[in-house]
């Protein structure tokens, strides 16, 4: 004796609805997330410092989580800024989701309160992290020129859901032969009009810019890239309650009886 | 791999709404897939046979729909598939298409057995003198996400 359940559920509910109460609370308090996705090795670490360290020299509070530390070297030199910076073990797992990071910052009362920009480096990987909303304002999505300009086709969830992207290590686009026109143009397919900023963290290029562009959004004066990809997905997050009063088929009552859900 | 992660919270949620329906068995889970949400089926599928085991789920039959990526320039109004990876860019148009489907990552339906597991099935299931009954253990849903995490991503 079978009967069908209409569940229609965002398999990541629980993860979405975490995330939406997390950037509620982050909002309320005056946080700026910024989620930073790329593949290792992409440079992240190394633009981070240079950000927290232009973070302190503009007297903006800023805090870091990291997931993606390669060695104990990075923590030591992402701390040298004097921000709160705090490592995330995730055990394996390849991507952060919205409770863990949200645990991690109310844990001890971890996050100072006038934090204005929390920087958030996510597992390095652009595959799985992609999936998982963490409350952030902007999702920034990093690729080094030594990736090639077929990146964003090859991972356009990534690249398609990005507030931004930033291009890093462009001291060296001539000696690698970076295709910028190239890779410019593959981001545009699936990510029209998103902001592109081009850093290096050996000279420093870009940074101030990118920092800059972070203030501008936080103040209101910038807003928020809407990709092309994400104009779809609020309405999957109000069609995810069952649908318990009206099951359809072959649906029997349960002889106990079907608890409210 | 990144689909364990998301069959073991698929696997969770489904739990849950056996648990909430009083079933001890799902015969059957139907997900909706969208070409652009990142996920691959096939890698979903054999996942989730991983994941289900010990749950309400084991042997359950996973049904996956593939939802076609479209999208609509708003400029000309042309609708079209977006293709994988999307094209989003409407050249002629200078606009960006709006995305109309294609992210799903959905659990459309399920089908629940109700078949009553007898008290000596129920029984000698304890003993662990019969074989797959059906009849399910519960599994600490920490200890499946642990497992997710110990896999590599791609
Ligand atoms: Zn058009």
């Amino acid at each position: 004796m079978c009967r069908t359940v209409d569940l229609h559920q965002a398999v990541l509910a629980k993860n979405d609805e975490r995330a939406l109460a997390l950037r509620a609370e982050l909002a309320a308090r005056g946080t700026t997330a910024v989620n930073l996705l790329s593949s290792p090795g992409s440079g992240k670490t190394a633009l981070l410092e240079l950000l927290l360290e232009r973070c302190a020299a503009e007297g903006l509070p800023a805090a870091a989580v990291t997931a993606d530390l390669a060695t104990e070297n990075d923590a030591e030199r992402l701390a040298r800024s004097g921000a709160p910076v705090r490592q995330i073990l995730t055990d394996g797992l390849c991507h952060l989701e919205a409770g863990m990071l949200r645990r991690h910052l109310t844990e001890g009362g971890w996050l100072p309160e006038d934090t204005a920009v929390l920087w958030v480096e996510n597992v390095g990987n652009l595959v799985c992290p992609a999936s998982y909303d963490l409350g952030e304002t902007l999702r920034v999505v990093l690729a080094s020129v030594t990736e090639g300009e077929d990146k964003p086709l090859k991972y356009p969830t990534a690249f398609g859901l990005a507030n931004a992207v930033v291009i890093t290590k462009t001291d060296i686009a001539e000696a690698v032969e970076f295709d910028r026109d190239g890779f410019l143009r593959n981001l545009r397919q699936v990510n029209p009009d998103v902001p592109v900023l081009e850093t290096s963290a050996r000279t420093g290029r870009g940074t101030a810019e990118l920092l800059e562009f972070v203030r501008r959004t936080r103040d209101g004066r910038c807003p928020v890239h809407r990709p092309a990809l994400a104009a779809e997905h609020e309405p999957l997050l109000h069609h995810r309650h069952e649908d318990d009063d009206h099951p359809h088929g072959h649906a029997h009552p349960h002889p106990h009886g079907v608890p409210a859900a | 791999m990144h689909e364990l992660s998301i069959a073991v919270a698929a696997i969770s949620q489904i739990e849950e709404a056996a648990e909430r329906h009083g079933a001890d068995r799902v015969a059957v889970v139907r997900l909706r897939i969208g070409e652009l949400s990142g996920v691959v089926p096939e890698a979903l599928r054999f996942s989730f046979g991983i994941a289900a085991e010990a749950t309400r789920l084991a042997g359950a039959r996973l049904e996956i729909e593939t939802v076609e990526g479209r999208a609509r320039c708003p400029v000309c109004g042309r609708e079209a598939p977006t293709g994988v990876p999307p094209a989003l860019w409407c050249a002629p148009c200078g606009a960006a298409r709006d995305v109309l489907s294609g992210r799903e990552l959905e659990i459309a339906r399920v089908e629940l057995d109700d078949t009553p597991v007898s008290e000596d099935a129920g029984a000698s299931d304890a003993t662990g003198a019969t074989g797959v009954t059906g009849a399910t253990r519960k599994v600490n849903p920490a200890d499946l996400t642990r497992k997710a995490n110990h896999v590599p991503h791609r």
